[in-house]
């Protein structure tokens, strides 16, 4: 459903992702781990053809995302990790509009929108101004958003972040539920270790380099480590990444770097 | 490769012309919805043109010689629409910056449709609120003694909506190349301030230096404010033939660039 070769994005002399590869199996889900400013969301970027590869390739349901980016637009959906709704608009004209740049029908459109506010509790509150919403309402409708056209590649960056356990878990099994239904494939960045126990495959990614890549289960027998989150801390190391002198100012030049695109 | 179920749901074959409409249209709506709720800048955008219009045009009408019977303030009321119209657009299509800054573009530039009928959309909505605050302005005709009739109502509507067009299209283009809306200060000294100043839309521009004469060739929107003088007052610099060609012109122009800045973006 994805294949990566050698996916490599340069920002000046800051390498953000580096020669990264690896395939994703239709119906998957594909946890895609590492610690902030790994190249996580960069990849995920370029996957959704926002941005440029600096070399490299891959492919997306068969489409490859330089030649053919409105074929691998049209077999994605996202949730972003950073906000991307209209603050001016409602909930549902949010929804709305969507929908109708996703093309979808009319009642389709309808269904789906009630479907996923019903999803996310915020049916009471559809015809209000997101800018009246707290942080976890906005957050909750992004992710109702993503949901709402079943594409056969669903990406999620980091997309509970911030909310409480009940509400990642009731959002958890609808996404489970709508990726078995329709066998969608499903890559997700997580910093909850917990959402990556249940991943069918993981990848872990540190200074844009792919350090370890398999299913839990065989990630922990290779380290010896009972749960995901040790598997974790082993692979990357316990040290907090932006108290090093190196690694902070890694960061904070990406961040730069980013900015100026 | 799609499941037989979801091939229905997802409607990608829902391609065509309609479809095509149905998103620019959605655009369109986005835009106009946001003007609508946002009163105070409805109101702030307005405040401009009526201030220059009553400040300038009665602080300076005593001391203006005027020509075949017109006054200043008649004078510079072609300008100051332009002038509504030019900042509206320019805002407008500015706003693009500020979605990107946002996230919402993002929301937009993933989905599975063409560059170019989010330009396209862009472009229509900048247009429409142009002409809105235009028409305003125009309303307020009889108070400075500019006669209408319906057939002068007629054209200017029409010229007014090829200013909009031109100059919403040149925002946009703008608009694609900035990445942060820091620089919005910059292109309203450094852009739309000059063009304002330089189009003729408050002094004539038959005795000045050959300098500044020629900047005042250059900027597309002294033909602009050249045809309305006509439709309005009467008096014109420029064949009308040739103000029209080069307003068509750069609208076909900048939308053109727009377009391919946008689609390498």
């Amino acid at each position: 459903m994805i294949e990566i070769h050698n996916l490599t994005k340069k920002y000046k002399d800051i390498i953000a992702v580096d020669n990264i590869s690896f395939d994703v199996k239709k119906g998957e889900i594909f946890g895609f781990l590492g610690p902030n400013g790994a190249g996580k969301t960069t990849t995920i970027k370029m996957l959704c053809t926002l941005l440029k590869p600096t070399s490299g390739t891959a492919f997306v349901n068969g489409y490859n995302i330089q030649k053919h980016p409105s074929d691998v637009r049209k077999s994605i959906g996202i949730i972003f990790q950073d906000p991307s709704l209209d603050e001016r608009l409602t909930a549902q004209e949010n929804l709305e509009f969507h929908g109708i740049i996703y093309k979808m029908k009319k009642d389709l459109r309808r269904k789906r929108i009630d479907e996923v506010l019903e999803m996310v509790n915020l049916t009471t509150r559809r015809k209000c101004l997101v800018r009246t919403f707290s942080g976890g309402m906005k957050r909750r409708l992004e992710i109702a958003r993503g949901l709402m056209h079943r594409p056969p590649v669903l990406f999620l960056d980091e997309p509970t972040l911030g909310l409480d356990p009940q509400t990642r878990n009731h959002i958890w099994e609808f996404i489970k539920d709508i990726q078995r239904k329709d066998r969608i494939t499903v890559i997700l960045t997580t910093h909850y270790m917990d959402e990556a126990e249940n991943c069918d495959k993981i990848a872990i990614i540190n200074y844009g380099k792919i350090i370890a890549l398999d299913t839990p289960d065989s990630l922990k027998k290779q380290t010896g480590k009972s749960t995901i989150n040790d598997v974790f801390l082993e692979l990357i190391g316990r040290e907090v990444k932006n108290t090093t002198n190196d690694s902070g100012e890694f960061t904070k030049r990406i961040v730069m770097a980013k900015r100026r695109l | 490769m799609i499941p037989e179920n979801l091939q229905k749901e997802l409607l990608w074959q829902k391609e065509g012309f309609e479809m095509y409409l149905e998103i620019i249209y959605m655009i369109w709506l986005r835009d106009i919805k946001r003007f609508y709720r946002d009163k105070t800048h409805l109101l702030s955008s307005l405040a401009r043109p009526l201030l220059w219009l009553f400040t300038m045009g009665y602080g300076l009408k005593s001391s203006f010689i005027g020509f075949g019977g017109i006054n200043y303030t008649q004078f510079i009321f072609p300008g100051i629409i332009t002038m509504a119209i030019l900042f509206t657009s320019m805002h407008s299509a500015i706003t693009i910056v500020w979605d990107r800054e946002f996230g919402f573009l993002k929301e937009i530039l993933v989905a599975p449709i063409s560059r170019t009928s989010i330009v396209a959309g862009k472009t229509i909505s900048g247009s429409t609120l142009a002409l809105l605050e235009g028409t305003i302005v125009l309303i307020l005709a009889p108070f400075v003694g500019v006669k209408l009739t319906l057939l002068i109502v007629l054209k200017v509507m029409v010229l007014m909506f090829l200013i909009s067009f031109a100059f919403t299209s040149f925002g946009i283009l703008i608009a694609s190349r900035m990445t942060t809306a820091e620089g919005f200060g910059s292109i309203m000294n450094f852009v739309v301030m000059p063009i304002f100043f330089l189009s003729g839309s408050m002094f004539p521009i038959t005795k000045l230096p050959s300098w500044l004469s020629t900047f005042v060739k250059i900027d597309p929107l002294t033909y602009g404010v050249d045809i309305l003088r006509h439709i309005m007052l009467g008096t014109n610099q420029f064949p009308v033939i040739l103000s029209l060609s080069v307003l068509i012109t750069f609208s076909v122009i900048t939308s053109i660039l727009a377009i391919i800045n946008f689609n390498r973006s």
